[in-house]
């Protein structure tokens, strides 16, 4: 829903679960690397992944996007490597690769025959300390960056919207900037801000190595300590916690953009996993979130796209893990002969429903079987095993949390999840947005060439 | 006696390793090919059933084929659209159903535990042989459509996507959007739907895909019991030849972005081309493997024009669209245009050189286990080669076939089936005239 991952892949967000006979096993190097190690012996393959503590919420005003901008400096060529050539070797082993950022997170990941894994590892050890920023290389990979940015936000309605919106719903929570960083100051990074942020937050004592495949743990942690085991730790500073300020009231803003359709974005302060005063809370919320948007039986498809009709699409999206306190998100778009009024009435009224009646019982176990199954679809993909435990792991929750999901999603109860819509999903603390759509003129031109 | 335990064991392993995987094929008593790959690990199953029944059957009713797939879980039987997905839910199960220009696929991810298998199947089922059309659902269904078609016109990769098709293919069934446009979406009835549904939701023009933790008995007992409620039917989907475009052209959409979005290129491939190889090899060098190709280095890594540059055939059951695409600043336009003409023209003219012929291989044999190393991927792959009848050996050969492409099979190809002068090119976004105004 948010702008929050930036990857050349098509990657979703980590809505993250797991069960009890997860095995997975962890290795502390001397120099503070973690490894994380999950076995599938399915297929001859492994996914290696390297997570570091840093991404957009890091960032002070002025380089914000300096993660993004990173990461894509990060295949510009080593001491050892010239620029391309970490691309080059990967793509000559069989292996497909790529990289993301969030706002909690940076990671870079090779999917290779399990065999392989020792070149993926040669190539992040070497990167992970030795990075040559390059003016000539840099000066072009802005103009990358902000091509990237022209086409995931500037031509982009709906992701315009939810970077204004964001802008609205924080005092001062680091989530108020997006992940890509404003224009200006993308334009403005030079090799010494990158070189800086480069060597305060590329260690080994603040990364993860997460690989999941057909691999032994003992082999792979052999492999980690060869290669990685001789990088220096560095001394990391702590980070300022930067508490969102309490909100006094609900507030509201007009973007009005050249687009089709009209739509509403709603959002309500809420605490997540790892600052909830009470860790129940935030598995409550996700239930909600299922609630209103677990499929096409949840309430929001059931009752506002075909009983009421009056959305053409109506979504709803929580993240509960977070750094940081986030927001629960409602986003329409109202069919035709409606308007952004109708649909927040109608937003609201489901909401109020949440909090004056108990979910059924039938609701609740939905999604709890839901849950259950996701968990083992989800074994489906090594990618998408790493990713939970990388991102778990990144932002501080320790990746035994995967395990803890199904069981703690199965204690939520119906008085839980009313308790939750009646503390947090309050007026105080909502932000809307409404998009306008202004007029958009095109016209074609038509040449036959010889 | 150990010597010959290790012989054995040798024997074992590389079988395993040269089987990509086992693909059992069958026909259900009213003659619907089935494709069934059984994979252990996990408790679930991967099924989906795909008739020829996409957007280049819409006829002129642009918008029918994917409409009436949409429709199809709305109500079926007794049902209504919360019962259907109550029924799917409740027990973990993931629905869809979509359509594609060659195809309409309806999906299945369930548990196999059999309480819960049961109850999803049944329920696919009575969805596939008895869905209602209710006008209701369709009158809504068709405004969402609406909407959504509405939408498209403030994406100008949405608005360049559809030109490059319209401009390809002119009068071919390829030629207009599989979800149809505004004026013949808004025209279609409920009746439409019936009929087209009744038509080509047939078993003669249907397959069925099973991969997961399902024996073989119960995968047959799947199939049968998926189709019992359909006519037998006739096979259907003989599409007219695709024509070539008999000179270049070039068409710009003027339209109030910061990029423009361009796209180049001509009818190119299709599954059982000859070529297929020769071409798939040679572009995955040219533009088609992510962060290593000729394209990406030329557009983003030397000149940073763009984020994304590439290129790709799109095989079907006539040729698919070859198209080389990349966004850049408006007033770049002309020049990245310019790089990519050039690149493309290059590569036409002289070919790979064998070093890269090399690396491309490496590439693609060495990351061959990547490509269905999960259930869903490997269904995809089943889908692709039941749908297109292609060989069930088409996984355990494709190494094979790639090593046998040479610079030489490539050259050939490319200068036949990628002729400069009948590029068609599409730019949408703000001209530079307009933009320094």
């Amino acid at each position: 829903m948010n702008n929050r991952l930036l990857t050349t892949a098509l990657l979703c967000l980590p809505v993250f679960a797991s069960s009890a006979e997860t095995k997975v096993f962890e290795h502390k190097l001397a120099n503070g690397l973690k490894v994380l190690v999950k076995e599938d012996h399915r297929s001859p393959v492994a996914v290696s992944q390297v997570w570091y503590k840093v991404g957009s919420s890091y960032e002070p005003g002025g380089i914000t996007g300096i993660s993004h901008m990173l990461e894509h400096m990060m295949f510009k060529g080593t001491d050892k490597h010239p620029a391309g050539e970490f691309s080059r070797i990967i793509a000559e082993n069989g292996g497909d690769e790529n990289a993301f950022t969030g706002q909690d997170y940076t990671a870079y990941f090779q999917t290779m025959e399990a065999s392989r894994l020792a070149v993926s590892f040669e190539l992040e050890a070497d990167r992970m300390r030795h990075l040559h920023l390059l003016p000539e290389e840099l000066k072009k990979e802005l103009q990358v960056v902000t091509e990237e940015r022209r086409m995931r936000t500037d031509d982009n309605p709906q992701a315009k919207m939810q970077e204004h919106f964001i802008t609205l719903a924080y005092s001062n929570s680091p989530y108020k900037h997006p992940v890509i960083g404003w224009p200006a100051d993308i334009a403005n990074y030079t090799v010494e801000d990158l070189q800086a942020w480069y060597q305060r937050w590329y260690a080994p004592n603040n990364a993860t190595l997460v690989v999941v495949g057909d691999v032994q743990p003992k082999a792979v942690f052999e492999l980690a300590e060869k290669y990685f085991g001789t990088l220096k730790p560095s001394d990391l500073k702590p980070l300022k916690p930067q508490t969102e300020i309490e909100q006094l009231g609900v507030r509201k803003m007009t973007v009005k953009v050249p687009a089709k359709l009209p739509s509403i974005v709603m959002g309500y302060k809420v605490p997540v996993l790892k600052t909830a005063a009470n860790e129940w809370e935030a598995y409550a919320l996700e239930v909600l979130a299922g609630v209103l948007d677990g499929g096409s039986s949840a309430r929001l498809s059931s009752g506002l796209v075909r009983g009421k009709q009056i959305a053409v699409s109506a979504d709803a999206g929580y993240g509960m893990t977070s750094r940081m306190s986030d927001l629960f998100e409602l986003e329409a778009t109202p069919a035709e002969g409606k308007t952004v009024s109708d649909l927040e009435a109608a937003l609201k009224e489901e909401i109020k429903k949440l909090q004056e009646n108990l979910i059924s019982s039938e609701e609740l176990q939905r999604i709890k079987a839901q849950v259950l199954a996701s968990n083992i679809y989800e074994k489906d993909s090594n990618f998408y095993q790493a990713m939970q435990l990388g991102t778990l792991e990144t932002v501080g929750l320790g990746w035994q949390k995967a395990d803890e999901y199904v069981p703690k999603i199965n204690l939520v109860t119906a008085e839980q999840v009313r308790d939750v819509a009646r503390k947090y999903l309050v007026e105080d603390h909502l932000s809307i947005a409404y998009l306008e759509p202004q007029t958009i003129n095109t016209s074609t031109e038509k040449k036959g060439v010889k | 006696m150990r010597i010959y335990l290790l012989g054995l064991i040798l024997l074992a392993s590389s079988q395993f390793a040269s089987a990509a995987a086992k693909i059992e094929h069958w026909q259900t008593p009213q003659g619907a090919r089935v494709y069934y790959v059984h994979t252990e690990g996990l408790p679930m199953v991967d099924i989906q059933v795909v008739f020829d029944a996409g957007s280049a059957s819409d006829g002129q009713q642009f918008g029918l084929a994917a409409l009436t797939a949409d429709m199809l879980d709305t109500g079926a039987g007794t049902w209504n659209a919360d019962d259907i997905a109550q029924r799917f839910e409740s027990v973990g199960a993931q629905f869809g159903a979509g359509s594609s220009i060659d195809m309409a696929t309806v999906s299945l991810r369930t548990l196999t535990e059999k309480p819960l298998f049961d109850k999803a199947l049944e329920t696919m089922q009575v969805i596939l042989t008895k869905p209602a059309f209710n006008e209701a659902d369709f009158q809504r269904e068709k405004n969402r459509t609406l909407a959504g078609l509405k939408q498209q016109e403030e994406s100008p990769a949405e608005l360049a996507s559809i030109a490059f098709y319209n401009t390809l293919y002119g009068n071919h069934p390829y030629a207009h959007p599989a979800s149809g446009v505004i004026k013949t979406v808004a025209a279609l009835k409920s009746s439409d739907l019936r009929h087209f549904y009744q038509k080509f939701y047939v078993a003669a023009n249907a397959i069925v895909v099973i991969v997961g933790d399902l024996s073989k008995q119960q995968a047959e007992q799947t199939a049968e019991k998926l189709l019992a409620g359909l006519p037998v039917g006739k096979k259907l989907g003989d599409l007219p030849d695709v024509a070539m475009p008999v000179k270049s052209s070039q068409q710009h959409i003027e339209f109030p972005s910061s990029q423009t979005h361009v796209l180049v290129g001509l009818p190119g491939t299709y599954r059982k081309d000859p070529d297929y190889f020769s071409l798939y090899v040679g572009n995955h060098i040219l533009g088609g493997s992510g962060l290593v190709s000729k394209l990406f280095d030329e557009v983003r890594e030397k000149r940073g024009l763009a984020y994304s540059a590439s290129s790709a055939f799109i095989p079907m059951l006539k040729p698919g669209p070859f198209l080389v695409s990349l966004q850049t600043r408006n007033d770049q336009t002309t020049q990245a245009l310019q790089v990519l003409n050039q690149t493309l023209a290059d590569f036409i003219a002289k070919g790979p050189t064998e070093a890269e012929l090399i690396a491309a291989k490496k590439n693609i044999t060495g990351g061959f286990a990547m490509r269905f190393d999960t259930n869903k991927e490997l269904a995809g792959y089943v889908a692709m080669i039941g749908f297109y009848d292609m060989p069930l050996d088409y996984l355990d050969t494709f190494q094979q076939k790639v090593e046998q492409v040479t610079v030489a099979s490539i050259t050939d190809a490319f200068k036949r089936r990628v002729n400069p002068q009948l590029l068609q090119t599409i730019t949408v976004g703000k001209s530079a005239e307009k933009s320094a105004k």
